[in-house]
């Protein structure tokens, strides 16, 4: 019977993978979700036939309890927070791994059947990346909360103790292969690394969250394909690995967007090697501040449009206005497109799927080097609580932290309105000449209420 | 060790298709990446069930909550991704 259950496993193994294939385009996306759901289904079905199963009272209960809750936060949730529902998600992830494994170590014959070597080295590895990956998600997902107590935490030796705390947790895991039987070894491990989890994403922040997320989905995949190791379960280990494949890639993406390696990411302080300019002397006297009327009149000669959006469009929860605003000026007969940056917003496409939530169709929407060579022939560009990503000093001053980051080249436009609440600095922590430039006009003000206005008064006009 | 071997080796196989497969998708669809191949690594709740139906008390406990967890992973993941690409498509 076994080989019945490992065929339905295989065809599940290959619904993931279909799964990943479909994501390719928008149009085939949809269905290949739904083939991935069903892939899943026919995995836990098959299970339950599994001859160590002795009672389902439980099971059902924990499959009820887990699909309302589950559900109830995929239906309830804002797009504009994805990134605390994916962070979340992935520490469950991570943590059923640990429980699992954990499992196995007591029920070494009913669980496991791999070696003992085998279960015991794959053990630790699903307990470790597990519970790294279960406590780094829920303190990622604190921070993108706000959380007040959850700032950004700096002290010296940090990377020090960090370090210790892998060793000490290895050394516990070598105790675990030693003698498996004495299972305390292994809570211990997992205390270890969830502390390590806790303090390895604290210092990160802002910015840097979408190679957190993507670095901690990763890692939930390869804590899914170390269970497999411990159970010896072919589909878990593709499936796990598969989702490992994709977080290591998008970090991947995510890093080269902002000119920096992981390791800069993940220990790294943003601090620029030249002298910087203050702010005073970047911005005094040259930073001109319009009303909603004055940028109106800008569309009444514009032929093309290019609207940047950052993380400040989700915070004011502007994208439907943004959409109105859009089909306003595409009504007056003018060409808007979108232009979004990798790492704009607190995880990759983040700004994608805002925009696809306000229907605007993501043929619109264009990549970085897609939309960058014609700014020059755009007549306005507005950008939307972005800084950092449309700061010129990334192209100009190579002391600058983010010296050599491929930017939206807004600043070619004719002119640029930027709609921001303040001059505050982005991330980074450097002013943006951008602000100052001759041809940008500031619109002070949370973006979905600049917007409004702006709206009225195109209407007006 | 010829069973580890053998997991290795389908180990080190998927993680290939995986960069190859992925690599494919646009920068359009990486939120929906992310939350789907987050469905897709609650993948573990095969193991919770086994634990959960076990005969033993203990790993009957921790196989519930592992049940639980990776339940809500998988239902809210492909849940919530569903969401998502059905407003990309909506406008297709």
């Amino acid at each position: 019977m076994a080989w019945i259950v490992n065929l339905v496993y295989l065809i599940a193994a290959v619904c993931f993978i279909l799964t990943f294939k479909g994501l390719a385009h928008p149009r085939t996306a949809v269905r290949s979700n739904q083939l991935g759901a069903f892939g899943m289904l026919l995995a836990v079905v098959v299970t339950l036939f599994d001859k160590h199963i002795v009672s389902f009272g439980t099971i059902i209960a924990g499959l009820v309890v887990g699909s309302a809750l589950g559900a109830l936060l995929a239906l309830k949730v804002r797009m504009t927070a994805m990134p605390q529902m994916v962070a979340l998600l992935n520490g469950f992830g991570g943590g059923a791994s640990v429980l699992v494994a954990g499992s196995a170590l007591i029920e070494v014959e009913v669980m496991s059947g791999a070696s003992l070597t085998q279960m015991a080295v794959a053990t630790v590895a699903s307990g470790l990346i597990g519970a790294v990956t279960f406590w780094g998600s829920l303190t990622a997902y604190a921070k993108l909360e706000e959380w007040s107590f959850m700032k950004d935490v700096r002290f010296k030796g940090q990377q020090v103790l960090n370090a210790a705390l892998l060793l000490i947790a290895v050394g516990l895991g070598a105790q675990v292969v030693r003698d498996p039987s004495a299972t305390v070894w292994y809570w211990a491990l997992v205390a270890v690394s969830s502390l390590l989890g806790v303090l390895s994403v604290m210092p990160i922040g802002g910015a840097d969250m979408p190679v957190v997320i993507c670095l901690l989905n990763s890692y939930s995949g390869l804590a899914a394909a170390a269970t497999g190791f411990v159970l010896d379960n072919s589909m878990l280990i593709i499936a796990g690995s598969l989702v490992g494949a994709s977080g290591i890639i998008l970090s991947q993406i995510m890093c080269k967007a902002m000119n920096r390696s992981l390791t800069n990411v993940l220990f790294g302080v943003m601090t620029g090697s030249g002298e910087q300019q203050s702010s005073d002397q970047v911005y005094a006297g040259k930073v001109k501040s319009a009303s909603p009327e004055e940028v109106a009149m800008l569309f009444d000669t514009a032929r093309r449009v290019v609207i940047v959006p950052g993380y400040g469009m989700a915070v004011s929860q502007a994208q439907h206005t943004v959409r109105d605003l859009t089909s306003l000026l595409e009504a007056k007969g003018i060409e808007v497109e979108f232009g979004v940056h990798p790492v704009a917003g607190r995880m990759p496409g983040h700004m994608n799927v805002l925009l696809a939530e306000a229907d605007i169709p993501y043929e619109q929407v264009k990549e970085m080097d897609e939309i960058n060579s014609s700014f020059p022939q755009t007549d306005v560009a507005i950008v939307i609580g972005a800084n950092d990503v449309v700061n010129p000093l990334a192209r100009t001053d190579p002391g600058s932290p983010i010296a050599g980051m491929p930017i939206l080249d807004v600043d070619k436009a004719k002119t640029v309105v930027v709609v921001k609440r303040s001059l505050s600095p982005g991330f980074a922590g450097i002013p943006n000449p951008l602000f100052a430039a001759h041809n940008t006009l500031m619109m002070f003000g949370d973006g979905k209420k600049a917007l409004l206005e702006l709206i009225g008064a195109i209407k007006e006009s | 060790m010829e069973s580890l071997v053998a997991a290795l080796t389908v180990f080190m196989l998927a993680v290939f298709v995986g960069f190859e497969v992925i690599r494919k998708v646009p920068p359009t669809l990486h939120t929906p990446l992310t939350s789907g191949s987050n469905a897709v690594s609650g993948i573990t709740l095969v193991g919770a069930l086994v634990s959960a139906g076990t005969e033993n008390q203990l790993t009957t406990i921790l196989g519930f909550v592992a049940v639980v967890v990776a339940t809500i992973n998988v239902v809210g993941g492909f849940l919530v991704t569903h969401r998502m690409l059905h407003m990309f498509k909506r406008k297709a």
